[in-house]
């Protein structure tokens, strides 16, 4: 319970604090950057280190690799959903999430499976 | 184009915001935590790479600009859309930037645990900004 108290305060911080960061930075393009901070991966990796050790960690990074690439696969299809079809941010930012999981599960089942 | 720090940016974002962005970015912490718990490593890694709170962001980008707009009297929905996706393009260049946060914990994290965050934090910022500078020229 101690150790998921922890994942809750740790995420919260790190990711307010990056998404914060970002608000104060212009331009818009380079403030987005942020929009992929490593925020949840900090504070989860320093938990994991802890309590499952450096392979486990290690897994995760690799794994993080084609997380990854699908968040750049679900941010160009936001942003196309915003410009090309006009959505409203909420429904074009929770629409795309089919590609992330789309992309994320297809490429870890295609490469490593899914265990 | 010159990078500008606002802190005055800050005072736009009302405190129940922030609060979101607390729980939200709280809850998925832990989320990820049960799903590696549940899953394992392999699918747990790939929710590190979640765009846990990228629709309240730009939700909240779109709501900060349109109202910033149609204050000055032009087309606020359009200018807020248009800032959101920039937003997202900004994302998708700072996914590859954590791509190189993972390749770096993976290659590193068994041997030297703490140099390997912090090279891992190093080289998504490096490769976050080199991605969107190249954006910049071509």
């Amino acid at each position: 319970m101690l150790e998921y108290g922890l994942r809750f305060l740790a995420g919260g911080i790190a990711v307010s604090a990056f998404a914060a960061l970002g608000d104060t930075l212009r331009p818009k393009s380079f403030a987005g950057l942020f929009g992929a901070a490593p925020s949840i991966a900090l504070a989860t990796l320093l938990i994991t280190l802890s309590q499952n050790g450096g392979p486990f960690a290690a897994v995760e990074g690799r794994s993080m690799i084609v997380g990854a690439v699908a968040l750049a696969a679900y941010s160009w299809t936001v942003g196309m959903l915003l410009k090309k079809y006009l959505m409203s941010s909420w429904i074009a930012t929770t629409t795309a999430l089919v590609v992330w999981f789309v992309v994320a599960f297809g490429i870890c089942a295609a490469l490593f499976g899914l265990s | 184009m010159i990078i500008r720090f606002n802190a005055s940016a800050l005072r736009q974002t009302q405190w129940y915001e922030y609060l979101v962005r607390v729980v939200l970015g709280g809850a998925m912490t832990v989320i990820t935590g049960l799903i590696a718990a549940r899953f394992g490593p392999v699918v747990g890694g790939l929710f590190l790479a979640f765009p846990a709170i990228f629709p309240a962001s730009a939700t909240l980008i779109e709501k900060h600009v349109t109202k910033r707009k149609e204050k000055a009297g032009l087309q606020g929905a359009r200018r807020g859309k248009e800032a959101a996706a920039l937003d997202a393009s900004g994302a998708a260049l700072g996914s590859f930037g954590l791509a190189a946060f993972g390749l770096v914990v993976w290659l590193m994290i068994v041997s030297s645990p703490a140099w390997a965050l912090l090279l891992a934090a190093a080289s998504w910022l490096g490769v976050a900004m080199l991605g969107w500078q190249v954006r910049r020229w071509l």
